[in-house]
């Protein structure tokens, strides 16, 4: 599950999910959402991801912009996500996979460009039995 | 939890009136200098609600964190189109002290060096209306705009190399412009310390088909009229006359500016720790400016500015084409204007308690507005001080303004960029009907070409505030004066 949160100028997401990693794939979901109808995207096509962290904080930051990179290099856009957070000699990792298909201006109902996701209102939180990660993405 | 994140101020932020237009925080914890903002009762009120009803994003509370940050000089300013960002407000400026001052990822944005181009032409409003539809599919066609969209350009790594140290000169080499452009572009299109070494590859690879594309969210196209003169001289200067026909183009250093961003985000962070500054939010991550990071990462915005140059400098000629071909007038006869950037950090002389001293000035969705006389102000328009392009909302207009000696002497020679939004884009979309506003703005003679329905309600001449009254501060302060009002008549939307 995923929300938006109001943001004068840019836009809020939150992820939620019973384990961190999947509050942080329903957070890719939440900005994926922003810049198409992400229900219009197959999940086809697979494309590896990595990256590290001091902190889970940090974390999600670097998933998201990950995705960003990667959906710019290849022209693509992502519905599905399999990933696995690691501690690995006291950094965090992220590795999985997204999976989506090449951006079609016809098809996948195109909404906007997100430029990146900042630290602006960065939390990951843990509430009963609930994950909670947010963070304002640049519009 | 990272050691240099401390978390917002926690006291009560207050707001004093200093005078009709400006606005102080008064200095409160480790505040280094106050707050000042531009604005009106209506302006300030909205800021101050907001805070009151405990908007997480508020603009005051992040003037009051920006003013906590090392180095910062005079006070942290807000202009009057102040709306909360991310780190740092929308019109907000920072001027730094170079030997103890910082540099931030949130004080540039991360659509590096974004910015207006403003094309003059010898059309006249009635030239346009005949051909108007036909025109804007012309526009619609030939400008790339839209989330996924690819320039004509293709880059190699090599080119993008040569993007980052020539700016706006290298489009021009390649064919997308007119010599005369580079002498009316802020900086002349070039920024100099900008080693395409400190940028990623990652950031490249993503730029290889995206010089000459528009974007999306606020960047637009126009075709604008002048519909009011309001300083006649100042006006012959600036060769503008009512009922001119002009071209404004809004956008930045696109994938490219992002990913600096991106990066450096990641590596100030480590640098904020590295150098123990207390940060008030995760977004100021920040390195001294004299540090190998700080020096790095200004090399790499000058890297983004030069590509945001290069950028606006393709789109403005492919507009040019396009308007020459569908008018039959010579390319000659569409001259830039002028061009200024507004997510910007710039090293920069001021007179600080009568002394002049170099400072690392940061404006995050602000204009420079440089005064009478200044060497950096094109020798055409020095009499009068350098244009302030702001862009107002699609439906409503934009204004052309001056700088002036008041703006030098107490903003940095800084000014407002646009109107600055006052509803989110999800209150937008739930106010309006993408299809409801073409229709209204059709009736008012506005065409409105857009990539995306969603992107248009988000971008809701209502979801912003009243230009006039932006700008209105801005001139009866005396920070810049108007010259003259422009409307739209066509809108290329992202």
């Amino acid at each position: 599950m995923y929300r938006y949160l109001e943001h004068e100028a840019d836009i809020g997401i939150e992820g939620i999910g019973i384990s961190l990693e999947e509050a942080f794939t329903e957070g890719a979901k939440a900005m994926f959402n922003v810049m198409c109808e992400i229900n219009t995207v197959k999940s086809k096509v697979p494309v590896k991801l990595f990256c590290s962290a001091r902190d889970i904080e940090t974390l999600f930051v670097e998933f998201l912009n990950e995705l960003l990179g990667k959906a710019g290099i290849e022209n693509m856009l992502f519905s599905k996500f399999e990933i696995t957070i690691m501690n690995s000699r006291g950094h965090l990792e992220l590795l999985g996979k997204a999976y989506g298909e090449k951006l079609d201006q016809n098809k996948h109902g195109i909404k906007t460009e997100v430029k990146a996701a900042t630290y602006s209102g960065l939390r990951v939180k843990k509430r009963d039995t609930k994950y909670y990660v947010r963070c304002v993405l640049d519009i | 939890m990272c050691i240099g994140y401390i978390g917002d101020i926690v006291g009560e932020i207050t707001v004093k009136k200093i005078s009709e237009y400006v606005y102080e925080i008064p200095k409160m914890e480790d505040m280094l200098v106050p707050g000042r903002i531009y604005g009106n009762k209506g302006i300030i009120a909205h800021l101050v609600d907001d805070l009151k009803a405990g908007k997480e994003w508020n603009a005051l509370k992040q003037i009051a964190n920006v003013a906590c940050l090392p180095g910062i000089q005079k006070a942290a300013m807000a202009m009057s189109d102040v709306h909360p960002g991310y780190g740092f407000p929308i019109g907000g400026v920072g001027a730094f002290d170079i030997e103890k001052g910082v540099i931030s990822v949130a004080g540039v944005g991360f659509d590096i060096n974004c910015g207006v181009r403003t094309l003059r032409t010898t059309l006249k409003k009635e030239d346009v209306e005949k051909k108007k539809k036909s025109f804007a599919e012309e526009l619609f066609r030939t400008i790339p705009a839209g989330l996924g969209s690819t320039g004509k350009i293709r880059l190699t790594k090599d080119q993008i190399d040569e993007v980052l140290v020539k700016g706006a000169e290298y489009s021009i080499e390649r064919g997308y412009g007119i010599k005369g452009d580079l002498n009316f572009i802020e900086n002349n299109g070039k920024v100099k310390n900008s080693d395409p070494g400190v940028v990623s590859d990652l950031a490249k690879r993503r730029q290889f088909k995206q010089i000459g594309t528009l974007g999306s969210g606020n960047h637009y196209l126009e075709i604008q009229y002048v519909d009011e003169i309001f300083d006649e001289d100042a006006a012959r200067i600036y060769g503008l006359e009512k009922g001119q026909i002009l071209i404004s183009l809004h956008c930045g250093s696109r994938a490219l500016g992002h990913q600096i961003g991106t990066d450096y985000l990641k590596e100030l962070h480590e640098a904020s720790l590295k150098y123990k500054i207390p940060i008030r939010e995760r977004e100021l991550v920040c390195a001294p400016i004299q540090s190998e990071e700080g020096q790095k990462y200004f090399s790499a915005v000058n890297c983004g500015t030069n590509c945001a140059f290069a950028n606006r400098q393709v789109l403005a000629h492919l507009a040019r084409e396009t308007t020459s071909r569908v008018f039959g007038i010579d390319e000659t006869e569409i001259e830039t204007f002028y061009e200024v950037g507004h997510n910007t950090a710039k090293l920069e002389k001021h007179s600080i308690n009568g002394k002049n001293k170099e400072l690392l000035v940061l404006r995050k969705g602000a204009t420079r507005a440089f005064g009478p006389g200044r060497k950096e102000v094109p020798r055409e328009y020095r009499k009068i001080g350098q244009p302030v392009l702001v862009g107002g909302t699609m439906g409503t207009c934009s204004y052309i303004l001056h700088g002036t000696q008041k703006g030098m002497d107490d903003t940095f020679g800084s000014a407002i960029h646009g109107a600055g939004r006052n509803m989110s884009r999800m209150q937008a979309k739930k106010t309006w009907r993408a299809e409801d506003l073409l229709k209204d703005l059709e009736k008012k003679g506005i065409i409105i070409r857009g990539h995306s329905f969603s992107g248009i309600s988000e971008e809701a001449p209502g979801a912003y505030k009243d230009a006039t009254d932006v700008v209105d501060v801005m001139h009866n302060s005396g920070i810049a004066l108007k010259v003259a009002r422009v409307k739209p008549l066509i809108s290329i939307k992202g």
